[in-house]
């Protein structure tokens, strides 16, 4: 028995989330890493992973749920026995569960009236600002399967959360149109009545999709009006990005409430690191090319092993170094907004491979297939303006983390060397440290590693 | 490959590193970087997405000849022919 899969914590500030779909079927064989679910949280779907290998037993709440963080999603079970669920018992025990996944929820809206609030609107601000004008959201495999099966998924209508589209709608548009649902005989029309037609016209209702609850088959009015009633209530419209600025704005105001900064740096002379990136990319295929960013990201996550108290969580009153070096990677959403996913162990990857994972983390954030694990466990960020931007940045910590680095544009500025003046690429770099565990002195040693880590490129 | 196809592919490249643009509708001759506000790793991915559906290799040196999407079929095309020629 391996025990319960509950919704994780994609972030400090998470204090639910909304089961999206289901990406596996109970009796289905799962591997760690596998993805078991997509969730909805304020900075978007997010595909949720398995930490253990074995089979799903029973699934506990169902696509559409919000639940607190911590709450049991899924049952997992060992490989052999008890992997075939029978149908019947799983629906049964969905229906406990999300009954016992209710009263949870409420209890927690008691004990965590502000922390609700924030979380209050689950629009997936993430993929609700992606997209055209139209902003029509998809879970991430909706959005791969529609690409395979060559579907516009942006004009389905979605059944999932919010109208999100979900694999399901996408797999039902890519079947064979099936024969036409128990629509009434050529001729036949619905039997209504005439107040509920005119009742269904003001409440915005099919007639047609009414059931009628009494024996002659006659929709009526009180039919019309208990449809609209069960009508789910639209979503207030909300400008594009908002659920995510509200999560950042969460997330800030927290770290400048709790967190005293204290902020340092250095112009650092990327000559070398430069000269040495064209030498290099000359030699590889565009497939092996490296930037300068990922020089960047080498060299805060080496540093952090040289000065270990910059690498922790702020764990109320202390922050114990951590052994692993994850680095969150701040990039911006065009759209709007801002999101921070991580590179696990980043200072033991080989330069070729932390730009493979770089790279691949980009170009997901971008498509909207971040995963659970990329969003909870950074030990420290960088951020990096880009090359379009300006040439210094204050950086504001990440919580629970305890620095953050940042880097501005790289410009060509005068430099001396050996008494000459020069022009050289340069890049200031600056660290957003927490007073409460370090102090300017070795925050200073650190970020003076990292450019001296940066002044010797060969040996990232 | 027609240059109809390549073009085809350019705009499936940007729409896969800036998948909330419509990039059939850009200006073929505006500077995608400014146009799209996509860094050097979007660029970097653009270019790798290239290379996978065509096989065209695009030195760093000429990121400047491939910055438009006029610019990036007329470059791919030559390629392509160099290459069928070699």
């Amino acid at each position: 028995m391996m025990g319960e899969f509950v919704m994780p914590s994609l972030g400090a500030d998470m204090t639910s989330g909304t089961l999206v779909e289901w990406r596996k079927r109970p009796g289905d064989r799962v591997a760690r890493g596998d993805i078991l679910a997509d969730v909805e949280t304020e900075k978007g779907i997010i595909e949720v992973e398995v930490f253990e290998s074995g089979v799903v037993e029973r699934l506990l709440v169902e696509p559409g749920t919000k639940v607190p963080v911590g709450t049991p999603l899924a049952v997992l079970g060992e490989e052999a026995g008890g992997a075939e669920a029978e149908a019947g018992a799983v629906t049964e025990a969905v229906t406990e569960a999300v009954t016992e996944a209710v009263t949870v929820t409420e209890a927690a809206a008691v004990t965590e009236a502000e922390a609700v609030t924030g979380a209050e609107a689950f629009e997936s601000a993430y993929a609700g600002a992606r997209g055209p004008a139209t902003g029509v959201r998809q879970t991430p495999s909706a959005r791969r399967l529609a690409r395979e099966a060559g579907i516009d998924a942006s004009r389905l209508e979605g059944t999932g959360v919010h109208g999100t589209v979900t694999r399901e709608d996408v797999a039902r548009a890519a079947a064979p149109r099936a024969p036409a649902k128990a629509a009434p005989a050529a001729g036949e029309r619905p039997r209504i009545s005439p107040l509920a037609r005119r009742r269904a016209a003001e409440l915005g209702i099919d007639p047609s999709t009414v059931t009628p609850a009494s024996p002659d088959g006659v929709v009526h009015a009180r039919d019309v009006e208990q449809a609209a009633r069960a009508r789910p209530a639209p979503q207030a419209a909300e400008p594009p990005g908002a659920a995510m600025r509200r999560a950042i704005a969460a997330a800030m105001a927290r770290s400048k409430r709790e967190i005293p900064h204290y902020y340092l740096s250095t112009t650092v002379d990327l000559g070398p690191a430069i000269a040495w990136l064209e030498e290099e990319n000359a030699k590889r295929s565009v497939t092996e090319r490296l930037i300068p960013g990922v020089l960047f990201l080498k060299a805060v996550a080496l540093a952090a092993r040289e000065v270990p108290e910059i690498n922790a969580h702020w764990a109320g009153e202390s922050a114990p170094p951590l052994e692993r070096v994850h680095v969150g990677v701040a990039i911006n959403l065009r759209q709007g907004g801002l999101i921070a996913p991580t590179i696990h162990d980043a200072d033991r990857l080989p330069l070729a491979g932390l730009m493979a994972a770089f790279k691949d983390l980009v170009k997901r954030t971008r498509a909207g297939a971040i995963r659970s694990s990329e969003m909870s466990d950074a030990t420290i960020t960088v951020t990096s303006l880009g090359d379009r931007g300006v040439e210094t940045v204050f950086p504001i910590i990440v919580p629970p983390q305890v620095a953050i680095v940042g880097f501005g544009k790289i410009v060509e500025r005068p430099w001396s060397v050996d008494g000459t003046i020069v022009s050289r690429p340069v890049v200031t770099a600056t660290l957003g440290g927490d007073h409460r565990v370090t102090d300017g002195h070795r925050g200073g040693l650190y970020l003076a590693a990292v450019e001296r880590l940066l002044g010797e490129p060969e040996k990232l | 490959m027609t240059h109809d196809e390549i073009r085809a592919v350019v705009v499936r490249s940007i729409e896969s590193v800036a998948p909330e643009a419509d990039a059939s509708s850009l200006d073929p001759k505006v500077d995608l970087r400014e146009e799209l506000d996509i860094d050097s790793m979007d660029f970097l991915n653009f270019v790798t997405a290239l290379h996978d559906e065509l096989g065209v290799e695009i030195p760093e040196a000429d990121y400047p000849k491939v910055k438009s999407i006029d610019g990036c079929v007329a470059y791919v095309a030559a390629k392509l022919d160099a290459a069928r020629a070699g």
